[in-house]
Parts: C-alpha cells; sequence; structure tokens
C-alpha cells in the first residue's frame, strides 16, 4: 500500500517517541525500585488489585452460593482456607472482598482529596473570613474521634457501601484542606504567581495552571499514607456491621462471622485476618517509601524528584 | 503565658458551637422522616406527629437547634429511646468503665514505648532497634478487632488463663477486674504503642543531633545526663501532642474493644444504640466523645505552657 511519505515519516516520528518515553518510565521505575527495595511492597499490592479485577478468573467458586453440605470445613486442597458457615469458600471471598476494600478506600481518599484541597486552597486564595469559617470549620471535625464521627453518619445515612465511603470521607477532609491551605498560601505569595495575576489571568485559571500543579505532591503524600488507614477504618466499620451488609464478601464482615465460631472453627479468621494485616503492612512500608520520596520537608531529595 | 492561654480558650469557643451543630444534625442526616425510622414501618400518622413533637420536629430548624442547645448546656440531652431513661445519666454510668480502660491503656502505650524509643534512638542500627521499628510497624498494621480476637483466641481459647470477656469492678473483685483488663488494654494500648515508640524514636534522635547535646557532650557530661537532662525533655515536646491525639483514637477504638470484650462501658452504649437505632443516645455519645477529645487537645497546649519555656515567656 503506498502511504504518502510526510505521513509515514510523521507516524514513525510518534512511535519512536513513544517507545523511547515508555523506556525511560521503566528505567525510572527501575532505578526507584534498586535505590529502595520498599517500593518491591507496591508488588504485594498490585498482587491484590490483580485479583480483584480478575476475581471470576481466579477462582472456580461463587462468593455467594451457599452449600451448607461443607460448611465450616477447615483448609482443604479443594478449598485453601477453609469454608465458612453457609459453605462458601473462604479464600474467593476474601478475592471478591479485595474488590470492596479497595474501591471503598479508593473513593474515600478521592472525595476526601478532592473536597478538602478545593476548601483549602479556597481558604488560602481568599482569604478573609472565607478563610475563617473553612479553618472552623475545619477544627471542629477534628475535633471528633474520626472513628466516632463515620461511625454516626454512617448510622444515620444507614448502612451501605456508598454511605460508608461517604462518611469516611467526610472525616478525612480536614486533612488535605490543611494541607492544601498551607502550601497554597506558600505558593500564592511566590512571584509567578503575582506575575499571572498582574497580567490578567484569570482566579480559577491561576488555581489550576499555578497553584494547584505545585501543592500536588504533599497531597499526594498525605493520600498514599492515609490509604491504609481507610482499609483499617472501613473494616472497623464492617466489623461492627455498619458496612458492607451481608451477603457482600467484605473482610472485616468475614471476621464478624468468624468470631462466631472462634472456639470451634479459629481458623475461619486467620484469613481474613491475615488478608487485612498483609495488605495493611505493604500499605504502610510503601506510603513510608513514597513520603521519603517526596517529602518537600527534606529538600535533597525533593529536587532529584522534581529533575526526575 | 496567660494571653496564650486566653486566645487558646477563645478560640475554642465558636468551634465548640460548630461541633454541637454537626452533632445535632446527625438526626436530620437520617434519608426521610426522622420520626417514622424510629417507629418502625406499622406505626400510625398519629404516633409519628406526636414523636414528632416530642422530639421538636415539627419547628423549623434554627428553633430546633436553639432548643436541643439551651438544653445541652443544661445537661439535658434528651431520653434514651430503648432504656427508659436519660440520655445524659446513661452515659455517665459508664463512664467508670470506659475511663479506666481508656487511662490504663494510655499508661501500658508509655510505658512501654518510652523506655524502647529511648533505647531505639540511642542505640540506632543495632537489633533493637531493628525490633523497635518491625513492632511499631506491626502495631500500626493489626486492626484491633483483629489483635483483640488473636488474643482472645490464644490466651482464652488455646492457653485459658485469661477470660475471654466480661467486666468485674475494681470494687467488688480487685484482682478479677485485674484478670478481665489485661486482654482488652493490650488490644486497645497496642496500636499507641506503635505510634508512641515511632515518635519517640523520631523526636530523640532529632534532639540528639542539636548543637546544645553536642555542647553537653563536649563539657563532658556522661552519656545517661545528656540522653535524659538535655534531649528528652526537648523530645517530649511532640510526643504530648501525640498522646493528645491518641486520646481521640482510644475513645474510639474503646467502641470496638468494648464490644469484643463485653465491657459495660460508653462504647458498647454507642454501639448498642447503633445497632438498635436509638438516635438520641449516639448524638449524646459522639457529643461527649468530642468533647473530650476537644478538652484533652486543650490540656496538651495548657501542659505546653509549662513544657516549653518559649512559649512561657513569648508575649
Amino acid at each position: 500500500m503506498a502511504v504518502p511519505t510526510e505521513f509515514r515519516e510523521e507516524s514513525q516520528l510518534v512511535n519512536t517517541k513513544g517507545v523511547a518515553a515508555g523506556k525511560a518510565w521503566f528505567a525510572k521505575v527501575v532505578e526507584i525500585l534498586r535505590q529502595d527495595p520498599r517500593f518491591w511492597f507496591a508488588g504485594v499490592l498490585l498482587v491484590f488489585v490483580f485479583a480483584a479485577i480478575f476475581a471470576p478468573f481466579i477462582t472456580p467458586y461463587s462468593p455467594l452460593e451457599y452449600h451448607p453440605s461443607i460448611a465450616t470445613q477447615a483448609p482443604t486442597f479443594a478449598h485453601w482456607l477453609g469454608t465458612d458457615s453457609l459453605g462458601r469458600d473462604q479464600l474467593t471471598r476474601i478475592i471478591y472482598g479485595t474488590r470492596i476494600s479497595l474501591s471503598i478506600a479508593l473513593a474515600t481518599i478521592l472525595m476526601g482529596g478532592i473536597c478538602g484541597t478545593i476548601l483549602g486552597v479556597m481558604a488560602a486564595y481568599l482569604k478573609g473570613w472565607v478563610d475563617q469559617v473553612i479553618t472552623i470549620v475545619i477544627d471542629a471535625i477534628l475535633s471528633f474521634p474520626g472513628l466516632v464521627l463515620s461511625l454516626a453518619i454512617v448510622t444515620a445515612l444507614g448502612p451501605s457501601i456508598i454511605n460508608l465511603a461517604l462518611a469516611l470521607a467526610f472525616v478525612r477532609i480536614p486533612l488535605y484542606a490543611r494541607i492544601a491551605r498551607g502550601q497554597a498560601l506558600q505558593v500564592s505569595a511566590q512571584d509567578f504567581v503575582t506575575a499571572s495575576l498582574v497580567s490578567g489571568t484569570r482566579t480559577w485559571k491561576i488555581l489550576f495552571r499555578h497553584i494547584l500543579p505545585n501543592i500536588f505532591s504533599p497531597l499526594l503524600v498525605q493520600a498514599t499514607i492515609s490509604i491504609s488507614f481507610a482499609i483499617l477504618d472501613e473494616s472497623a466499620l464492617s466489623f461492627i456491621g455498619l458496612g458492607t451488609q451481608p451477603p457482600t464478601p467484605e473482610w472485616g464482615s468475614m471476621i464478624t462471622d468468624a468470631q462466631t465460631y472462634l472456639r470451634s472453627d479459629p481458623w475461619m479468621m486467620l484469613g481474613p485476618a491475615l488478608t487485612i494485616i498483609i495488605v495493611l503492612i505493604s500499605m504502610n512500608i510503601l506510603g513510608d517509601a513514597v513520603r521519603d520520596l517526596l517529602d518537600p520537608r527534606d529538600s535533597r531529595r525533593v529536587g532529584k524528584s522534581l529533575e526526575a | 503565658m496567660s494571653q496564650y492561654l486566653i486566645r487558646r480558650i477563645i478560640f475554642i469557643i465558636p468551634v465548640a458551637l460548630i461541633v454541637c451543630l454537626m452533632t445535632f444534625m446527625i438526626i436530620h442526616l437520617i434519608p426521610g422522616d426522622p420520626a417514622r425510622v424510629l417507629l418502625g414501618e406499622e406505626a400510625t400518622p398519629q404516633t409519628v406527629a406526636a414523636l414528632n413533637k416530642q422530639l421538636g420536629l415539627d419547628q423549623p430548624l434554627p428553633t430546633q437547634f436553639g432548643l436541643w442547645f439551651w438544653q445541652a448546656l443544661h445537661g439535658n440531652l434528651g431520653d434514651s429511646i430503648t432504656l427508659q431513661q436519660p440520655v445524659v445519666q446513661a452515659i455517665v454510668q459508664r463512664v467508670p468503665v470506659t475511663a479506666e480502660l481508656g487511662l490504663i491503656s494510655l499508661l501500658y502505650s508509655l510505658a512501654i514505648a518510652v523506655p524502647l524509643g529511648i533505647y531505639a534512638a540511642t542505640h540506632r542500627n543495632t537489633w533493637i532497634d531493628g525490633v523497635v521499628n518491625v513492632l511499631s510497624l506491626l502495631g500500626t498494621a493489626i486492626p484491633g478487632f483483629v489483635l483483640g480476637l488473636l488474643l482472645i483466641l490464644f490466651f482464652a481459647v488455646f492457653i485459658r488463663i485469661f477470660p475471654p470477656g466480661g467486666y468485674v469492678p475494681f470494687s467488688d473483685d480487685p484482682l478479677g477486674n485485674i484478670r478481665d483488663l489485661i486482654l482488652p488494654v493490650i488490644t486497645l494500648g497496642t496500636a499507641a504503642v506503635a505510634g508512641n515508640m515511632r515518635q519517640i524514636r523520631a523526636s530523640m534522635i532529632e534532639a540528639l543531633s542539636q548543637d546544645y547535646v553536642r555542647t553537653a557532650r563536649a563539657k563532658g557530661l556522661p552519656n545517661r545526663k545528656v540522653y535524659y537532662i538535655h534531649a528528652l525533655r526537648n523530645a517530649v515536646l511532640p510526643v504530648v501532642t501525640i498522646v493528645g491525639l491518641q486520646v481521640g483514637s482510644i475513645i474510639a477504638g474503646a467502641f470496638i474493644v468494648e464490644t469484643i470484650f463485653l465491657w459495660p462501658g460508653v462504647g458498647q452504649l454507642a454501639v448498642n444504640s447503633i445497632l438498635s437505632k436509638d438516635y438520641p443516645v449516639v448524638q449524646g455519645v459522639v457529643l461527649m466523645a468530642a468533647l473530650s477529645y476537644m478538652t484533652a487537645n486543650l490540656l496538651v497546649d495548657v501542659s505546653y505552657v509549662f513544657l516549653d519555656p518559649r512559649i512561657r515567656f513569648d508575649k
């Protein structure tokens, strides 16, 4: 097929660019992994993400179907982590539970992060009474023990996955708002912001073009660190019975079920318990590593991550 | 000094008002008609209207808040729906149980974390430092309810040396009280141990890198004096802040620990009221939790005045 020369050249150009970018990206990942072995724990989390996405292809069992004849079995070759009180495969329920826990945690971080960032940047940029009101409201939210406030909100809204995510996100708004406000105050005092203000750039454009990109990395650090707390709180609320409702498979509520059989079938608890512990340990280690890589307090590292 | 305190206390007033407003609004988050939710599907319109009137829900919202707030200021948070007693009475009755659990957990966390954290900071990169780091990681990564159930499994089911739950008042049976206390305290305090250990190690390392520590060493002070007189006094400030914040996680943790270990405290009352949709009690417990947490943090700020001479002599 005859392709006009200039088109061919252009497509080749784009192609080689893409390959080069891919290689650079890969080299950067290798470099980060080599410098800080803690980033290998991202692999553990990737396994869970993979399991969450491909759950139906990984396990031959259904997470919901009852099989009373094989209820409360100890681990066997057919059921690696045993079966629960209704004869459902524990491992299958853990794998499907990953979907719930990870999506609630992500939704929580996203909602809390976005609302908090908007409030914080508004407070810093608009100043005056807006700043004062936002600061007082944020202090008020922080005056509640976080889990207690989430608990009250889910109680009122009614237990469901969405309400759980809303309640967990609400108590996380202050964390992001405080960081965003502090950072935005610093950035908006810098010359390039004044320059674009003088040259007549619109407020929203200054916020999105100049302020947001420059306050992003501390917010990202906060998000990586607090994602493990989101999973912790989510499983605790589900354990109490305020999160996901049966028969939805979820780690915390699986532990609630296992609690009843603690004496007769203690292994029933070990699967979900170990899963939560492994995920939280990996997230904590990874969160520390990300903080060390991006923490603005350590200027040496920031220089490195900016040039990278 | 007094100016600092006055500013701090004046600032607490608007925050406390918003806290009350948010607590009040909890009942209005209920989708639909709260009285209908409380009474269930079979309630007649008359009983729903009567309950609305009793709860004051037929008034405009600002009036409702004003009335509720005025009553709250007089120590009246309404009546419990399931317990046939005033909310405040139901809570106050159970405070001693929760206070015992919370305070002893806090003491346990400090008793373990302070010596280990200092040792790890002064012996960096030894095996004990490594153990301290691993323990801090495990402590933050194991949820309270998982730890509690694992403890019950090992110490109450496999080797039966502690009861799996229950509570005897200290005045009735001192030994029994202590025996009942051990597993719940470990469950509630362990996350705090981890957090404290990390913080003490970090702030001690920070303090040890300061010039005054080098000066103290240069003038020939023994290590022990350098650590405990010069470094620790400065390392203790962030720890006090952390302890203030931990009061919050201990209050929240008590909800779960009391449920697992069947302790008749405020936490169990809260969880039971949540499950039975006894909203006035939920509201009361949430308000109490927030006010205790605010008070703890106020005390932390006041203690700064005594711990940090920079605040004392600054304006």
